[in-house]
């Protein structure tokens, strides 16, 4: 069963930008929405999900809360703060540049 | 706030736990609501656990964790061996406490800068010279002529203050009436004007002295209170300012109150009122050395260079003016000038005050340091040990932790935890122990009519000294047992076969440094014990019985008929058995001598010291009469006197003094012996015997006329066994029976014995409080290692004993080496002794070091404790069952 982490190093920022515009989500439905909003190609393991929620709680860029559902079992809903926002700016201009460097060099490459 | 979360989490550890599992849960749960099939997404969610310790170690503070887990698994340790841990605790509480209070009192006295601007620049100069009885003697005090030479000479580089110390005198505030109670004592000193400006202190109230104070006598007529006495005496009241104080026959306006803190130059005594120096006669007396000179360095000039060229140039103009001074050295032999003269100036750092009581407890202090610091290392040793024995029994579990992956740094964080938790323990008791003790201790060197009064703060100070000698606590005791548990082979440990002699070597060697301490604090306090003694037992050559003493004072004085009338009448107050008149106490504070010639010859370089008394003083002091009379009414001074033994043997040896005569200098009245008493200690009890001679109170003039006495005391033997209860009516009889004379203090001969002890009683009471913790400290140690020595080695016993080892081979096996130990460490303890004693020899009164019994005593206490140590370890030695223990092996 060998998983290979698709979003490695990128989970970070698919998790930021999904509470930016979606505030208050739980940890399955930042799972469910990052399989539905990249046409199910993109896909987080619950074992490095929660682990990279507590850390970027930890550095304060996310903050959780508990909520009771209807169901009455209680939920952690997480959503970003000042920090974390700073911090998508930061993790998108670097993905940005990143990926168009790649696409640079993979179009140099390709047309030589 | 991410390391407070992961701090605050490690302290619920439990309780994040849930929460990640909840989380978790509600996870699946999500999943399974949105259509996953529930095992599917059980399956693909993995170990629950496995997510929750993940998510866990992100969210604590690992080191934080680990070191709480530590915490409480020490406190469960300690709270196994209950006993054992109070043991612990109260001696290294008795250990730290005595060390803080200790400090606090050294500090105080001897080490905390005065709370005056540049403490580090300011200087006292004294004079060493050697005195009359021989003695190289250390001379603190100066006139004042020769100061303003000095501080003309030195006004390049640094300023010179004068200071006198702080006297307890009698004052009366202007109220208007004025009446006997308004008489107080408070404690005045004369300064020069630039003291206050120079020390950079501002008034709390008004105005402080400045230099223009320093005019001639009778200019400057002001004084300023200190805000202690503003404090205590006037509760701060602002009007102060204006109002008029008697001090002697001189009135003084009070023109400002200084700064909070500030008690006067002299640890351990608070000035209460500051007066110009110039007001004071004796300013103008060329002979007259009354008060200290400071030097203190301008801003700019380097102490390590300029200094000793200061001092030189100081000297010399020092030595110029006594030499010229005609008025010091009136009738004085010229060789006594010569070795008067031939004096070092000398400059030592001042930044901590001058005082009489930094001097005589300088090294009652600095044994007392040593010994408080002795006990807290034998308390150290004796936890220690317990610990190693502790861990010793727990090489298994330390084994068995390494086998399955424990650090090192782990194991050695284990044991510290429990140490400092110990230490913890220890010093919350300790501080509480210090905070009493220090003012105890204080108290008990002061004598009651005039009490030390001493600033101890707990500040920052002695928070530091705290902490740093819990530091050094927690690493005595814990280093060395967490180094040898964590040194633990593995492999060697579980399988039984580890050398079983490694552990005990160690507790051997501290076996040996606590005997040796233990044997230093003994040895010390037997010879402190002994000078105590020593000194109290010594016959004064008098009694104290039921003695009181009424200190008199006679404003402008009074004839000696009045003195000799009130003498009378106090004789008749019921509950008086007898009463006598002196000049003053012996054993009081005040000594005089006077020359003595015979013949008129040139007076003999020996001082002679000498009392005015009444008839009856002698046999109201219970002084027997060897040869001759004792004085008569018709007697008067000069003319009559009564001599001791030793004057007689030091003027007239092998002669008859009775009838002899001798002048009180060279062309001075003669004065006819009727009279010889035995010696008695006149001044000071730890001082060889003087010679001394006793004057009828009835003083003549040139003429033949009677003259006035300011002062005397009233010797009165009552009828009740404490005669303090007749002090009150007696002082009334007295101001009652002659308007001109007031009782100014009231003592009893018997507190003044007790003063001149008080040092030698309070080195002796803790020295001998010291050893026997440390005698008890050190049985508990011995008792610890040797029985843990003898379950350690069980097994070798129980084949001894089957191979037919007899009981005495066993005693021997048990105790041969341990007390190879203790006399090795005996040996090492009294060698430290010798060293010690040589620092304390001034505090010894007639014993010494080497006495062979002040050896022998430590020596058979140490023996014994070991004995009876010893005992129950060798009793269970002897009770092994050879049969069970090879069964059970």
């Amino acid at each position: 069963m060998a998983k290979t982490d698709s979003l490695q190093g990128s989970l970070d920022l698919l998790v930021l930008k999904l509470l930016s515009r979606r505030p208050r989500l739980h940890g399955y439905a930042i799972m469910a929405a990052i399989a539905t909003t990249s046409g199910e190609v993109l896909r987080a393991e619950e074992g490095s999900l929660y682990p990279a929620l507590y850390r970027m709680e930890e550095a304060g860029w996310i903050r959780a809360e508990w909520v009771k559902k209807d169901t009455g079992r209680r939920a952690r809903v997480y959503e970003l703060t000042a920090a974390g926002k700073k911090q998508l700016d930061a993790e998108e201009s670097r993905w940005q540049s990143v990926s168009g460097a790649i696409n640079r060099v993979l179009q140099v490459l390709s047309e030589a | 706030m991410s390391l407070w979360s992961r701090i605050s989490y490690s302290l619920r550890s439990e309780r994040l736990n849930r929460e990640i599992e909840e989380e978790l849960q509600s996870h699946i749960a999500e999943a399974i609501a949105s259509g996953r099939d529930p095992e599917e997404a059980r399956r693909t969610f993995g170990s629950i656990l496995r997510q929750r310790e993940a998510g866990h170690s992100i969210r604590v503070a690992g080191w934080l964790e680990s070191l709480l887990a530590d915490v409480r698994f020490g406190w469960r340790q300690l709270c196994r061996n209950k006993v054992t841990t109070a043991a612990a605790v109260l001696s290294l509480a008795l250990g730290i406490g005595s060390c803080v209070a200790a400090f606090r009192l050294i500090d105080a006295l001897l080490w905390r800068p005065l709370p005056i601007a540049n403490a580090s620049k300011l200087y006292v100069l004294t004079r060493k010279l050697t005195g009359l009885e021989g003695k190289p003697i250390e001379d603190g005090y100066w006139s004042t002529p020769d100061f303003n030479l000095m501080r003309n000479a030195a006004k390049d580089q640094a300023d010179l203050i004068a200071i006198s110390d702080a006297d307890r005198t009698d004052i009366t505030w202007a109220t208007g009436g004025s009446s006997d109670d308004d008489i107080e004592k408070v404690h005045v000193a004369s300064v020069s004007g630039n003291m206050f400006p120079l020390f950079g202190l501002e008034p709390s109230l008004g105005r402080l002295l400045s230099p223009a104070d320093d005019r001639a006598l009778g200019m400057s007529p002001y004084a300023v209170l200190s805000w202690d006495y503003w404090n205590h005496r006037f509760g701060r009241d602002p009007h102060i300012l204006g109002r008029s104080v008697h001090i002697d026959d001189q009135t003084f306006e009070i023109i400002g109150v200084g700064p909070r803190d500030f008690t006067g130059t002299e640890k351990g005594t608070v000035t209460d009122i500051f007066l110009p120096l110039g007001m004071n006669r004796i300013a103008t007396q060329e002979g007259a050395t009354w008060h200290h000179i400071f030097l203190m360095l301008k801003p700019g000039v380097n102490p390590g260079t300029a200094l000793e060229p200061l001092r030189q140039h100081l000297s010399a103009v020092s030595h110029t003016f006594e030499s010229q001074c005609s008025a010091c050295f009136r009738g004085v032999p010229q060789a006594t000038i010569d070795r008067l003269l031939d004096k070092k100036l000398v400059v030592t750092p001042a930044g901590a005050g001058v005082s009489d009581l930094q001097k005589e407890y300088r090294r009652l202090l600095g044994v007392l340091g040593l010994l408080v610091v002795l006990v807290l290392l034998i308390a150290c040793v004796n936890v220690a040990n317990m610990m190693t024995a502790q861990a010793a029994a727990r090489a298994h579990e330390m084994a068995l932790r390494i086998s399955i992956g424990a650090g090192r740094r782990r194991l050695v964080q284990l044991i510290l935890c429990q140490s400092a938790l110990l230490a913890l323990f220890a010093s919350v008791l300790g501080a509480l122990f210090a905070a009493w003790s220090a003012p105890f201790v204080l108290n008990l060197v002061s004598p009651p009519d005039n009490p030390a009064r001493l600033d101890l703060p707990a500040d920052w100070r002695v928070l530091l000294f705290g902490f740093a000698l819990i530091l050094l606590v927690v690493l005595l005791l814990g280093l060395l047992p967490a180094l040898r548990a964590s040194a633990v082979r593995p492999v060697a440990a579980l399988k039984g076969g580890k050398d079983p002699h490694s552990s005990r070597r160690l507790m051997r060697g501290a076996i040996a440094l606590q005997v040796a301490f233990c044997c230093l604090v003994l040895f010390l306090s037997s010879l402190f014990v002994a000078s105590f003694q020593r000194l109290q037992n010594r016959p004064l050559g008098f009694s104290t019985d039921r003695l009181l003493l009424l200190q008199t004072v006679a404003g402008k004085g009074q004839l000696p008929v009045v003195w000799n009338q009130t003498t009378e009448a106090l004789r008749a107050v019921p509950g008086v058995s007898s009463v006598g008149l002196a000049g003053w106490p012996l054993l009081g504070r005040i000594q005089i001598n006077s020359e003595i010639s015979i013949n008129n010859a040139p007076p003999s370089p020996t001082p002679a010291f000498f009392l005015n008394v009444s008839p009856s003083w002698r046999s109201t002091m219970k002084i027997p009469l060897i040869a001759g009379r004792d004085f008569s009414p018709q007697d008067t001074s000069p003319g009559a006197a009564i001599v001791n033994e030793t004057f007689a043997k030091t003027f007239f040896p092998g002669q008859d003094p009775i009838g002899r005569t001798f002048e009180r200098g060279a062309g001075q009245p003669p004065n006819k012996i009727i009279g010889v008493t035995p010696d008695i200690s006149y001044h000071d009890l730890r001082e060889p015997t003087r010679a001394v001679f006793y004057v009828p109170f009835n003083q003549i003039n040139d003429k033949g006329m009677p003259t006035a006495a300011g002062f005397a005391t009233f010797v009165i033997h009552t009828e009740s066994q404490n005669p303090l209860t007749l002090a009150e009516t007696l002082r009334q009889f007295i101001a009652q029976r002659h308007s001109g004379l007031r009782v100014s203090n009231v003592t009893t001969e018997l507190d003044l014995f007790r003063d001149q002890t008080v040092r030698e009683r309070l080195l002796a009471t803790l020295a001998a409080f010291f050893a026997a913790v440390a005698l008890l400290l050190a049985g508990i140690g011995l008792y610890a290692v040797l029985n843990y020595s003898v379950l350690q080695r069980r097994r070798e016993i129980g084949i001894r004993m089957a191979i037919g080892s007899t009981r005495a081979g066993i005693v021997r096996l048990v105790t041969f080496d341990v007390f190879l130990t203790i006399a090795f460490g005996g040996v090492a303890g009294v060698a430290l002794g010798f060293g010690a004693a040589r620092y304390a020899a001034t505090l010894f009164y007639q014993v010494k070091a080497t006495d062979a019994d002040m050896i022998a005593l430590p020596a058979c206490a140490i023996l014994l404790t070991a004995l009876v140590a010893s005992l129950p370890a060798v009793l269970r030695a002897l009770r092994t069952d050879p049969t069970e223990i090879l069964r059970a092996e």
